[in-house]
Order: structure tokens, then sequence, then C-alpha cells
């Protein structure tokens, strides 16, 4: 608390002293993204399997292929990973908010269950593939034996396997585990919304709904958008459940981006299509995510 | 704010120090005090410990210090040789993970040395210790098409193979004979149709993992049509619609339409299959020489034993999927090449491959070691002359290719596509491959 | 008389209602967690086929064999080591870029923010070439400080855009006071700011703590020495390419994942206890 500053006055120095707080970003952010970056740009030019002394220089072709040749269904990955991330952002958003509210509502034992939920994220991809799998086995599988106990054994089937199945109960298991996150930023989000606006509500006479609508959600809107655009990347680059619970099929069915682009990449060693694969599926994300920010902004002013 | 800045002072404190301890660390991280003269980078986790004891032992025969690092699980070893490959790090002896064209790569880019003249020195005596079927994975014929000279380019370390197994108690259970396994695909169909009958699942196997069903059909097509008719599809000169490859794909789905297929194995990786075979849960599992080892570990009194792959055909023989195992090869530009060479003859020596074989349950890659190993590997390791590889062929299917074809597999299997219209959509990405 | 009774009885069953909800929701949460325990327990012929969750004859030696087998003393410490000086490095550096672009003004501010955001957006699936590439001619391959400054940079975008959120957030009243009281802008920034933003800074921390504890393929690319290896080098002893130890698997991640679960047990009190009391105490 030196009172040597002299920010107040604006000029020069105080701006100079601005970048100051962004340095320390800026330089660790040159050296190991930037520099990779230029590479990754770099290699998507060419043709390049990964090992080879030189590069041939395509120009944009890689780019031409990944967008207008689709080949081994790009877009309908890009498809599959956008409905998992409908499901997320649903589903699993919902959850989330539904309980960071009622442990929001100082309920007794509502220290359990904050731990509680926090136990999906931190178990290891290994152990939820495992336990899900067990729940979706067609033979032995215990979604199976529970349906059948309480009389729909019509419903069972194969989960993994089912064409028209397989994406959802995956998305169901990517929504189980993803919900932890949203509800910790959400009840972070809660928590700094002043208690006396909520007591000056109910002595108004408010009912529950008026006031999630008058005060919580308008309070809120910049911590949703938060939370919907984590969500957005966190599903849209998930992969590894992916690879543990169907490895991308029956066929083609849960085949997501990040899977295609660790296929060109490793099993047909093209490195500039992969490269280029990558690029192109960031700027999807880019444009989504601005979008939703375009939307928080547009609820905030509303 | 006092509290505060209370806290926060004394989280400053632990952080500076922290950081402190971290720059002090940093500048002093460990070096290896004795700088060892071979160094081999490798991802085969399970036998780690086995290598650490030989390279006890080759220091104490011969002075020399060997050191084996293990980065697993194999894509982070990928990735890592690969990386290293750019940067020039490569140490003295590493293996590669990948198709046979990574290979030439490496060999093209000046990072793999040639062993033939080692090979066939004093009368090729290297070359004939090791099994010929294994050796030629690591071999480029003259007039390839990758455009490596011809030569040997790696010391395979281990073989392998892949097979079909039955669990005999099952077959007992549906009626089968249990010594009398079925030997022509028509009979391994019936085979399958009474098991289902009896509600035992038929067949399990990691096909979520599309290089297994790459091996079972490659089987069948050079049972079926013989290696020059896979060359010329290859080749291009003959189409995947062709009647042939429509069959091989028609085995699939007549195997889904007697239900003997394990419900969702079409998703499953092969580590979920194993689990499956070893608790009883299937009668028929398709599982490499690795399996004797996870079988024996999660049931002992696992009552099963391997089969010949079942005939389609007369015309041409029946071969089975396999090859060398793990192989090593020398860095061209290593200092301590000679060093490097006599370490992998040693290691490809009798008695060591007895020893790995021993403690790691993998076939071993010297022929003269086989009489030492347990009967139940023994039954793989009596298959090794029927072995095919893709890499024997003189051309490589494109991966695209292989995914769309394996991948197609999937979809006749759940009755999403007939065959004919998976092979028109093969060669559909064959044609754009091609050109 | 009858309408509180009423209302009693409704707020009884709405109470009910929501533990019933939780109660579910906590089953499904604690089912994996007691399954990984228990197989931990069971041997390698029992893990798949005795269906019980605890075995009758529990194995707790599996633990002390995985601490050994899978080395994990050493890989113990370098965790704790990587997880507390990249998370407080990530802290630090985006906690001070968030607050300059939520509150500074500065030519070029939008593009550089901008510059992070993409950075969150686009995967870079061959970048690890490069990155080795530069990391030896740095001299900072198999080092611990290269590992730590990689892990920095792979927290740092997806840090600054949370915090940032949350400080564009917060209130301006009190940090006029601060100026009005002569503060510095950094001053400001670590007495009044950042104190504020505690909530949020718990998740920070406890996203990028998880994340760094179980990295591993930056590891393996960036290190030689077994002595600098992080905690999931440990659980790779149990996963051979073809086969898998589960029950020694599964007590190893349980060694690994208790850690985490009281970091954030710690962590929580803040996320609940931040902002409120601060900005009424403040």
């Amino acid at each position: 608390m030196k009172p040597t500053d002299r920010s107040q006055v604006k000029f020069k120095p105080g701006i100079l002293q601005n970048y100051l707080f962004i340095l320390p970003a800026v330089l660790i952010f040159s050296v190991f993204y930037i520099y990779p970056f230029a590479k990754t740009f770099q290699l998507s030019l060419c043709q390049w399997d990964g090992i080879m002394p030189t590069t041939v220089f395509v120009g944009f072709a890689n780019f031409k292929n990944v967008i207008f040749r689709n080949t081994a269904y790009w877009w309908q990955s890009m498809g599959n990973a956008g409905y998992i991330t409908l499901i997320a952002l649903t589903l699993q958003n919902l959850l989330a908010l539904a309980l960071a509210m009622a442990c929001d509502r100082a309920i007794k034992s509502g220290n359990f269950y904050r731990v509680i939920f926090f136990i999906p994220p931190v178990l290891s991809e290994v152990v939820v593939g495992l336990v899900w799998k067990w729940i979706y086995n067609g033979d032995y599988g215990l979604l199976n034996y529970w349906l059948s106990q309480i009389g729909l054994s019509g419903l069972t089937r194969t989960w993994l396997a089912d064409p028209k199945i397989a994406l959802t109960a995956v998305a169901i298991t990517h929504s189980w585990k993803g919900f932890g996150w949203g509800f910790i930023i959400l009840l972070a989000g809660l928590q700094t919304i002043p208690r006396q606006l909520y007591e000056a509500a109910r002595v108004d006479g408010a009912n529950a709904w008026e006031i999630f609508k008058r005060i919580t959600a308008p309070l809120m809107v910049p911590v949703f958008a938060l939370v919907s655009i984590l969500t957005v990347l966190g599903t849209m680059q998930a992969f590894v459940l992916v690879i543990s619970m169907t490895g991308g099929g029956p066929g083609y069915h849960t085949e997501v981006p990040v899977t295609r682009i660790l296929a060109s990449m490793i099993a047909s060693s093209r490195f500039g299509y992969a490269c280029a694969q990558g690029i192109v599926f960031g700027l999807v994300l880019l444009v989504v995510s601005m979008l939703q920010m375009r939307i928080g902004k547009y609820a905030k002013t509303d | 704010m006092g509290i505060f800045k209370h806290l926060l002072d004394k989280r400053l404190l632990t952080l500076v120090s922290f950081l402190l301890i971290a720059a002090c660390l940093s500048g002093c991280a460990e070096r290896d005090r004795q700088k060892p003269e071979v160094l081999v980078w490798h991802w085969m986790t399970d036998r780690d410990p086995a290598f650490e004891e030989l390279t006890e032992r080759y220091k104490n025969q011969t002075g020399v210090k060997v050191k084996f690092e293990l980065y697993a699980p194999s894509d982070a070893y990928s990735q890592k040789v690969i990386a290293a490959a750019q940067a020039g790090t490569l140490p003295d002896i590493f293996s590669i993970l990948g198709e046979r064209r990574i290979f030439a790569s490496f060999i093209i880019a000046g990072h793999i040395t040639c062993l033939t003249s080692q090979m066939n020195a004093d009368n090729n005596a290297w070359r004939n210790e090791l099994f010929s079927n294994a050796l030629a994975v690591n071999e480029f014929s003259t007039a390839n098409q990758y455009g490596v000279k011809a030569g040997i380019y790696g010391v395979p370390l281990d073989t392998m193979n892949i097979q079909l197994l039955y669990n005999k108690d099952l077959f007992k259970k549906a009626g089968l004979d249990p010594d009398l396994p079925p030997v022509s695909w028509q009979e391994f169909i019936e085979a399958g149709r009474a098991l289902t009958a009896a509600g035992i699942p038929g067949l399990v196997s990691g096909w979520g993992e599309i290089w297994m069903i790459d091996c079972f059909a490659s089987n069948l097509a050079w049972n079926l049509m013989g290696k020059d008719k896979i060359i010329a599809t290859i080749k291009g000169e003959v189409p995947y619609t062709d009647p042939d490859w429509i069959t091989v794909l028609s085995l699939f789905k007549e195997m889904a339409d007697t239900g003997m297929l394990a419900k969702g194995m079409i998703t499953m990786v092969n580590k979920d299959a194993e689990q499956a075979f070893a608790n009883n849960r299937a009668a028929f599992a398709f599982n490499g020489s690795w399996c004797v080892n996870v079988y024996r570990g999660m049931n002992p009194n696992l009552n099963y034993a391997t089969m010949m792959f079942p005939r389609l055909s007369d015309e041409h023989p029946v071969v089975i999927w396999g090859g060398a195992g793990a192989s090593f090869m020398v860095n061209q530009r290593s200092n301590n090449k000679e060093k490097a060479i006599e370490f992998l003859k040693w290691i490809t020596a009798k008695q060591q491959q007895v020893y790995l074989a021993q403690t790691t349950n993998n076939l071993p890659s010297n022929k003269d070691s086989l009489s030492a190993i347990a009967p139940s590997l023994r039954q793989f390791a009596d298959d090794m002359d029927k072995t095919v590889h893709p890499s024997l062929l003189p051309a490589g299917e494109h991966p695209l290719v292989i995914e769309a074809f394996d991948k197609g597999i999937q979809s006749i299997i759940i009755g999403e596509s007939s065959p004919r219209e998976i092979a028109e959509r093969v060669q559909r990405v064959k044609d754009r491959e091609r050109r | 008389m009858r309408d509180s009774v009423k209302r009693k009885i409704k707020n009884f069953l709405g109470q009910s209602g929501i533990h019933l909800f939780l109660i579910l929701v906590s089953v499904s949460c604690i089912f994996p967690l007691l399954w990984m325990i228990g197989s931990a327990l069971k041997t390698q012929q029992t893990v798949f086929s005795d269906m019980r969750l605890f075995p009758a004859q529990p194995h707790w030696e599996n633990f002390y064999t995985a601490w050994v087998e899978g080395g994990f003393g050493i890989y113990f410490f370098n965790s704790v080591f990587y997880t507390v000086t990249v998370v407080a490095g990530i802290v630090f550096i985006s906690s001070l870029a968030a607050y300059a672009f939520s509150r500074l003004e500065f030519p070029g501010k939008n593009f550089f923010f901008l510059m992070f955001l993409v950075a969150m957006m686009i995967p870079l699936p061959g970048s690890f070439v490069p990155l080795y590439v530069l990391l030896v001619k740095l001299h900072l391959v198999n080092t611990r400080i290269g590992y730590i400054l990689a892990m920095i940079n792979v927290g740092l975008s997806l840090s600054i855009f949370l915090l940032k959120t949350f400080f564009d957030k917060l209130p301006k009243d009190l940090e006029d006071a601060g100026r009005i009281d002569g503060c510095s802008k950094f001053g400001i920034y670590w007495h009044v700011a950042l104190p504020m933003a505690r909530p949020a800074l718990a998740v920070v921390i406890i996203f990028n703590a998880l994340n760094v504890w179980n990295e591993y393929i930056l590891a393996m690319l960036i290190f030689s020495s077994k002595s600098l290896m992080p905690l999931q080098r440990g659980l790779m002893v149990f996963q051979g390419a073809h086969i898998t130890q589960y029950p020694l698997l599964m007590a190893g991640i349980t060694i690994t994942v208790l850690p985490i679960i009281l970091i954030y047990l710690f962590m929580q009190r803040h996320i609940i206890s931040g902002l409120t009391a601060g900005a009424i105490r403040g």
C-alpha cells in the first residue's frame, strides 16, 4: 500500500504498468503456445507423415479436404460431439443448477453433498469406464437387470452396441462425470448473491419461482454463460470416455472430432491433415463460443 | 480486510518459498552419475522388471552398462519417439509402433541402421537363430513400394500370433465334444448355433479395436482367395466389390445371424473381451498369444484350448495372423552402434530368450528356446509357421480403406448395412485415396 | 393455525423431496468410489467374478503392494511438488492477467484476451513435436522447470477466462474505496480484488490441481529420469499393454484420488464462505 502510485493521472507510465499485469501470462504463452501454434499452422499447409525430414507444401489442400471432402466421417463426428454437447448443456447443467440451488439454501448436511458431488469429476476415467461398461453390458449389465426386475425386460438391450442408443449412453456417462464442475462453479456464483436480496423478496411475498426469476437468474447470467461455454469446450473436446467405452463404434456412430484427429495422426500418420482438422475444429468452437458470449451479453442487458 | 491480509501474507510466504525450492530443485535436476553406454527406449510395461534383470546380468558378463527407459502407454511412447526423431535425441536402441509406412519413413530419414551384414555374418548365424516369420516383418525386399534399400532393419524380441480358443466346459454344456473343436467354417457356424440354443454366448473378441476385426477378416480372405488376389486388390486391380470380398463380408453377417457373437463385442476393447472369456461368459475367443498370461491371472481353472482357424476352402492354405511381437531398431546416428548390436545379439540368444519367455510368457523369437516354454503357450508356438502378416505383402493398404472395411464389418454385424453396401463404400474410399 | 400446519407439512414434503433427489444423485456418485475401493481389496481372480461390493476376505495388503510396486514414494513427492508449483504459478499469473482484462485499460486489450480465448478453443494435435524440439533447444527437457512451465501454459487460458468472468461480476465500489485510500494498482488487486474473488480462485485451484495431478502425456514427453516422473507413472506399472492388474490398479488409483478429495474438502469451505463474508466484513 505504497502511496507512490500515480495511476489517477492518465498518461503513458500508467498504461505501461497495466501491461505489466499481463506480461507473465503473455511471456509463457508466447513460448509454449504461439510457437507450437505457428508450427501447427505451418504443418497444416503441408503433407507430412510426422517422421520424414522434409515436408511437402500443398497450400490449403488439407483444409479443402477437411471441409469439403468430408473424409472419414469428419462432419458426422462433429455432429456426434454436438449431440453429446446438447445433452450436457441441458441435462448436465440443469442437474448441476438444481443441486447447486438445493445446497445453496443452507440445507442441513449441505457440506456432505458438496463433497459427494465432486466424486465423479475426481474419479479416474479408467474406473468410470469400467463401472459404466458394466452397467450398460448386454449380457450381465446392471441396467438390463434393473429393467427386467421392474418388469420392463422389453427395453433391455446392448446399450453400447446399439447404433441408436450408443451415443446417448456415452453422453449420459459424460454428463454424469461432468456435472460436478458445473455444480461447483454455479454454487460459487450463487454464493456471491447477497442474502438480503432474498429476504427482501420474501418479505414482499414472492414465491420460490419468482425469486429465481427476479433475483437469481439475472444475477447469474454471467455465470450461466461461463458454465455453458466451459461445458461446450469440455464436451466437444472430450474423447477419453469415448475411446474406452465404444472405441468410436459401432461403425462411426460415436466418433467425435478428437478421435478423428487422433486417427489421422496416429493410425494413418497424416500430420498435416490432422493439424488442419484441429484448426477447423477450433474455429468451429470459436464461433460457437462467440455466439454464446453474445447471447450472454444480450441477456445481461435485457 | 485485516483477516485477509494476514491470510494472504501467509499464503504469499508459502508461495514464494515453494517457488524458491522449485528453482533450486530444478537447477540441480538429477543426472545419472554413470552414463549408460547403451540406452534403450521401450513401452512394454509388463517386461520392464525382466529387462532390469537382464541388464544387470549383461553388465556382470561384459561390463557394458545398458539402460532401459519405459514410456507408457503406447500412445505416449509413440509421441516421444516421433518428437525425439525430429529433435535428433533418439536413444541407441528403440522400437517403432504403427504400420509399415512409418517404419519405412524412419529408415529413409536415416534413423535406423541396416542389420543385414550382421545377420548374415558367420554363415547367417544370427539370422538362423530367429523365426523367419518374425524376421520378415523387419525386412524390406528389393523394389518395395516404399523406396527403402533392401535389408533387415530390426531385431524381433519376441513373436506373437492371434488364434481361436474355445472353452471346453461350455462346449460340454452345449452338448458339443470338447476334444473335437470345429474344423470347417460350416462346423464352426453349427457349433455357434448349438451354443446359442443352449443360451451360451458364442464368440467374444475385442472388436471395438478395429485391428482385431482386421485380423479375423485377413484370415478369411487369405484362405478364401489366396495371397495373389489380396495383393491384386491392394494394387487396385481387383475391386472390393469382387464376389470373394463380398463373401468375406457375408461371413460376418452369417455369424451375426446365428446369434453366436457375444452381445456388444463390436464396441468392446480387447481387455473387456478377455474378462468375459476368462469368466466362462463365452465359448470362443479370438485372441493373441499374450492371453495365456491374462487368463491364468484371472481364472487359473479356465478349461480352454486353441483350435485351428476354421477352414473355408481347400484351394488356399489356412493361415493365422501373426509375426514379430516387439522389435528393436538400432539408431543410425548412435555413437555406440556396435555395442548396441552386440547387446541385441545377446538378448536374442537362447538363454536370454528362455528367461524372457519364462518370466513374461511371451513367445520367444529364438527358435531354439521353444523347448523351455510352458505347454499352454506351446500351443501358440506350434502354429508360428502358419502365420502371415500384412508386412509380408509387397504393398500396404491405405489406412482409410482399412478403417472403412473394419468399421463396415461393425455395421454389418449390427444389421445396419449389407455386405454389398459396405463393399461398395470401401471401394469408393479406395478410389478416392488412389487419386 | 391450520395454515401454519399446512405450511409446515408443505415445507417438510419439499425438504424431503429435495433430500430424496440429493440422495439419489449421491448414491450414483458414491457407488463407483465404493466399487473402486472394493475392487482394490479383491484378487485378480475375484475382481470380476465376486459380485459382492466388498469381498468376504479383504486383501488390504494390496494397498501396500501397490505403493511398493508402483514406486509411489518418489512419484508422490514429485506430484505434490508439481501440483503446488504449477497451481501457484497459474493462480498468480492468471489472476493478474484476468484482473487487467477486467479492470484496466490499455491498447490491444481485446486482442490479447482474444488470443487467450483462441488458445482455449483450438486443439493442437501435432504440437507435441515443436514443443519437444523447443524444450530440447532451451535445455529444458528432462528438467522440473520445463515441465512446470509447460503445465502452467496448459491451464493458463481457461483460468484467465474463468477469473475474468468473476472479476467482471464483482462490485467496483470497494476498489474505488481502495483507490481513494491511496492503494497502488497492484495493492488494489492484491488486497481488494483477489480476496473478493476467492470462490473463483478456489475453483481455479481445484480445476488445475486435478489437471496436474492426473497428467502423464507431457511428463512422458519431457522427462526421461524416473526420479522426476509424477504419480501417474506409478499407475502405468499395473496397466501393461496386454495385462491389467485390476486390484493393484484400483488400489493405486484409490491412493492417488484420496489427496484430491482432501484438497477439495479443504477448498470447498472457501467456495462457500467466500465473497459474501468478504464483502460484508471488507
